[in-house]
């Protein structure tokens, strides 16, 4: 009776699935110090969940929280979420991957701090964590900041669609964060395989957290390239044609077009995972008719594209900063579009070389080779067209410029070892080993990570009305850079002496002086990481002498620098008519910036604050927490909540709100008299006290 | 492996690797496989160099002439295109993709796993199971745990499957590798040029024990093999359903033997009751019945369920 009531309430939930359970059951010493790190990371995601509640409370934050952030609609305000999202899970992934490398070199000999469980564990969340809730949530907040201004737009196309997308990854990165206190968290890594990750090897809820976080968090990525697809088709302003549109706005339309098209194979691919495991069904048994090779197809299939839905906003990003911080026009700017949407297209011609090894015949595997290659074309475009941008500009060393030219050197190192791994018969040798986890780290870090930080530091002062500390800045970017560089490194000898990636310990002494390299640069880059955590923190408390309200601190090229830092909720008092390319430095240069916007000012409607997406997102971790446990009641509940809150959405009247033109012309009068009344500054003193926001075109300023 | 040396000085000692260590990469070659391999490597580095340096070359350098701030030198915030430029930065990568591409073609046709090396290869059946390799030898009578003896010269044509989840098997010095999955079988072939002891493992995740999945791989002279194969005959134990069951208990090659009583994993060599284990394990899988995977007539050879097109 009571043992039915139990699991009728908390399905397979039990005292076992505490952190601590570990220690309670441990075997040796090395089980007793994993479960400690296992009971210390839960007890800190608990404390710090508790003491933000607490501190929200006590400083009487919700009201503000929910109509400000939580149910707004703004796209800035979504981006700026999904930003913080990312630093949040950053954090969390980046120190799992120093535990790693630290138990690489403790474990030399076997042993050492983590049990094999315990470290599967962290390398399934490491990867989880870092491509689908921190680099997909970086670049959707960069995109959803961004991409509306670029484009002269006041939001986009479906805005509490947007705050849903947003909802669903939240609540994929919480089950995540839940995994961490109710364990065990899956062993198959980010790209669970099967039949490793079916029921027969691995019925617990490990396997079923993955595919229900994965999946919560795809479905808000599809939604996330259906929308910024069609916002950049439909809601660009006048004048803005499609070969007018920044770098940045193009990267992000073909990341919106590959989200499309390559999010929904994952969806398949975990949907299908799930009636095996749940349902008896035997899709990637290799039993009863199986085939786990179809899910290696379908997964990679998603997989592939992935890789360019990551690195391709960085790709924009770069183009602005270059461009930007060169004070020149970008170069190339067809050959980059071209580029862009070859290696988007071209994205979905390479799936097979993830499993080259799977047993195919030669000519397919070379067939797919070549194609993995003819990829290294455009993007190789793409690093001279970024050189000749700085090539007879004036180029400021500014941070963003640090992490720029740090990735155009590392990122050849990494295309390098990306060519070798396009030719089968290499791939055969080094698949699966340290050297194409360097491989990746390789393109993801200097490709993805540098360009994203770099967008973080060049629109951090757009979003918030002030720059960020550069002191602090310089030292997170050398840090990564240095850091990358000592982590990553060593790991490409390792994997051509045959050390496979994954492995909790090993005996081969040759491997261990290049694992305690790697384990040095893991604590650099730590540091990087926390050199930017104490920027924000510097840049806060020295806001007032770093605040560039009149919004153009980098003499910008494109719209978005057109606006007062912050922008007004509605970006554009008035919808500007753009006649070229880089739209607003030509305004400056033509002293058209601060004129009055012909035909006056107009009411805007805006849409009004929306609780689904905030709704979904409790709705969604709940029926995805119920289904990893068997919670049945919970499941149907959340399930059917959701259900209903789309369906009563339909019957919202009041969706919109409408700013008077009165407001909007105060608003825009007292930006125009603080602009000036504060000097337009040169270049030179672009990191003073003296920038407010306000530049000298680079073309106009005359250098000493 | 234990020792009292503090890791730094450990780690300085160990950066000349002691001579008698089992030879791990490709690099340093033992086959004719690994050797092409590795010559393949190294020109797709130095090919790939003639993009790469001018990028290592000439960042620094404009960088530095057109820092801001330096008088002197020339600014052209509008110019953005030059066809020469373009021509040059579109064809120089087509060429050296076609180059790359062509070199690609020849070479994955020719280091084609599934393609023999030569005539009259010793063939080996490989089975992987939670965390050890079983090598059948089906026309030596023996198989083997952990422990692949291959002789010199002479090709060697594997068949892998798994009885477990997927696997990927690795010997680096001698050739790639080739994923093992359950149900399907794949092939791989391989050759030693000299003899030696060589890494082999398991290159894919499959769970606590994976990072103790090693073997070694012995290629030894012909003599030296025959002699080997005698003495493995001599001494092998019998085939069991204990034999099969320990293989399928998770473990590793060291908890096999404590399983089934015997001194150490070198004593894990067994009498093959029947020449088609292997195809009988591809049919049957992990469900089957040990007595009926050593048991019963000869399965005829195509007769494996998903037998992969060569």
């Amino acid at each position: 009776m009571w043992h039915a009531l139990r699991l009728f309430l908390f399905g397979r939930l039990g005292l076992d699935n505490m952190p601590f359970d570990e220690i309670l059951k441990a075997h040796d010493t090395t089980d007793l110090i994993s479960g400690c790190i296992g009971t210390f990371a839960a007890a800190l995601a608990v404390g710090g969940a508790l003491v933000t509640l607490w501190l929200m409370t006590r400083y009487r934050l919700w009201g503000k929280f929910w109509s400000n952030w939580a149910t707004s609609v703004d796209h800035k305000k979504i981006g700026i979420m999904y930003i913080a999202l990312a630093w949040i899970m950053m954090l969390r992934a980046l120190i799992e991957a120093a535990i790693m490398r630290g138990q690489q070199v403790a474990g030399y000999g076997g042993g050492g701090m983590l049990s094999g469980d315990h470290f599967g564990q962290l390398f399934s969340t490491h990867g989880t964590i870092m491509i689908f809730f921190m680099a997909m949530p970086f670049l959707t907040g960069l995109i959803n900041f961004v991409v509306p201004m670029q484009i002269g737009a006041r939001d986009v196309s479906f805005p509490t669609l947007n705050s849903v997308s947003l909802g669903l990854t939240v609540a994929g990165a919480l089950l995540i964060m839940v995994s961490l206190v109710l364990q065990p968290f899956s062993t198959g890594g980010w790209s669970g395989y099967p039949p490793f990750t079916e029921a027969r090897y691995n019925p617990g809820p490990g396997p079923d957290y993955w595919i229900w976080a994965v999946t919560l968090s795809s479905l808000g990525s599809t939604f996330t390239g259906m929308n910024f697809a069609v916002t950049i088709y439909k809601e660009r302003a006048p004048g803005m044609k499609l070969m007018r549109m920044p770098l940045f706005t193009w990267t992000a339309l073909c990341t919106a077009i590959l989200m499309i098209f390559a999010m929904p194979p994952l969806t398949v691919a975990t949907a299908l995972l799930a009636l095996d495991r749940y349902a008896g069904f035997h899709f990637f048994t290799n039993t009863a008719g199986g085939d786990m090779m179809n899910y290696a197809n379908l997964f990679w299939l998603f997989g592939h594209p992935e890789v360019y839905i990551l690195i391709l906003p960085s790709f924009g990003v770069y183009s602005e900063v270059f461009s930007t911080f060169s004070g020149k026009t970008l170069y190339g700017y067809s050959s980059l579009v071209i580029a862009t949407m070859c290696i988007a297209v071209l994205s979905f011609t390479v799936w097979v070389h993830h499993f080259f090894t799977m047993g195919q015949g030669a000519d397919l595997n070379a067939a797919f080779g070549i194609a993995t290659m003819l990829i290294g074309v455009p993007t190789g475009v793409k690093i001279y067209d970024w050189m000749l941008t700085m090539f007879r500009g004036r180029v400021r060393m500014t941070v963003p410029i640090v992490y720029g030219v740090g990735f155009l050197f590392l990122f050849c190192v990494g295309g390098m070892s990306g060519i070798l791994l396009a030719n089968p018969s290499i791939d055969y040798q080094v698949h699966n080993t340290l050297f194409l986890v360097a491989h990746f780290h390789n393109m993801l870090i200097p490709g993805l990570l540098f360009g994203l930080i770099a967008g973080y530091t060049m629109w951090f002062p757009k979003a918030f009305g002030f720059r960020l500390d550069d002191r602090w800045g310089y030292r997170a970017a050398w840090g990564w850079i240095i850091g990358f560089m000592m982590a990553f490194f060593p790991l490409y000898v390792l994997g051509l002496m045959g050390m496979p990636r994954r492995t909790v310990s090993f005996l081969e002494p040759a491997y261990l002086p290049w694992t305690i390299i790697a384990l040095l640069g893991a604590f650099v880059v730590l540091f990087a990481l926390f050199s930017l955590f104490m920027q924000l923190w510097v840049s806060i408390k020295n806001r007032e002498a770093l605040a560039v309200p009149v919004g153009d601190p980098w003499d910008g090229r494109s719209l978005e620098w057109s606006m007062s830092a912050p922008p007004p909720e509605y970006n554009f008092p008035v919808i500007p008519e753009v006649k070229g390319r880089d739209a607003f430095m030509t305004l400056k240069e033509a002293g058209d910036d601060l004129g009055e916007p012909e035909g006056g000012f107009k009411d805007i409607t805006m849409p009004a604050n929306s609780a689904l997406g905030p709704f979904l997102c409790v709705t969604g971790t709940a029926t995805a927490f119920g289904l990893v446990w068997y919670i049945w009641w919970l499941a149907l509940l959340g399930a059917a909540a959701s259900f209903l809150a789309v369906v009563l959405r339909g019957f919202a009247r009041n969706t919109e709100r409408t700013i008077p033109a009165a407001e909007v012309r105060r608003s825009w009068e007292r930006w125009r008299d603080r602009a000036m009344s504060a000097p337009r500054v040169p270049r030179a003193d672009e990191l003073t006290d003296a920038n407010r926001g306000h530049a000298v075109p680079a073309k106009q300023e005359i250098v000493a | 492996m234990r020792t009292s040396l503090p890791p730094v000085l450990l780690a300085l000692s160990l950066l000349v690797p002691p001579a008698h260590a089992t030879q791990l990469s490709f690099l340093k070659p033992a086959g004719p496989v690994a050797a092409a391999q590795s010559g393949h490597f190294w020109f797709v580095i130095i090919a790939m160099l003639v993009v790469v340096v001018p990028v290592f070359i000439l960042t620094p350098i404009i960088l530095w002439r057109y820092r801001y701030g330096r008088r002197n030198a020339s600014y052209r915030p509008e110019w953005s295109f030059s066809w020469g430029w373009e021509i040059l930065l579109w064809g120089g990568p087509i060429v050296l993709i076609l180059i790359l591409g062509t070199v690609l073609w020849a070479e994955t046709g020719q280091l084609d796993p599934y393609k023999p090396l030569g005539p009259h290869p010793l063939r080996v059946d490989v089975v992987g199971y939670d965390w050890k390799w079983l090598f059948i030898y089906p026309d030596l009578g023996i198989a083997t745990v952990d422990k692949l003896e291959i002789p010199v010269g002479r090709p060697v044509a594997l068949r892998l499957t798994s009885d477990t989840v997927m696997q990927s098997f690795l010997i680096p010095a001698l050739a790639g590798q080739i994923y093992a999955m359950q149900g399907m079988r794949t092939k791989l072939n391989l050759e030693a040029s000299q003899a030696g002891a060589f890494l082999g493992e398991n290159t894919q995740y499959n769970g606590t024990g994976f990072h103790a999945q090693k073997f070694t791989t012995t290629a030894a002279s012909a003599d030296d093999f025959r002699k080997w194969v005698g003495s493995a005959r001599a001494g092998a134990h019998a085939l069991s359903p204990a034999v099969i069951h320990a293989l399928e208990t998770k473990g590793t090659d060291k908890d096999m033997a404590r399983g089934l009583h015997l001194g150490g994993p070198s004593d894990l060599v067994f009498r093959l009751p029947v020449a088609d284990l292997f195809t009988r394990i591809l049919r049957d899988g992990p469900a089957a019945p040990a007595h009926a995977l050593l048991a019963g007539s000869p399965i005829a050879a195509p007769a494996a369920p998903k037998q992969k097109a060569d």
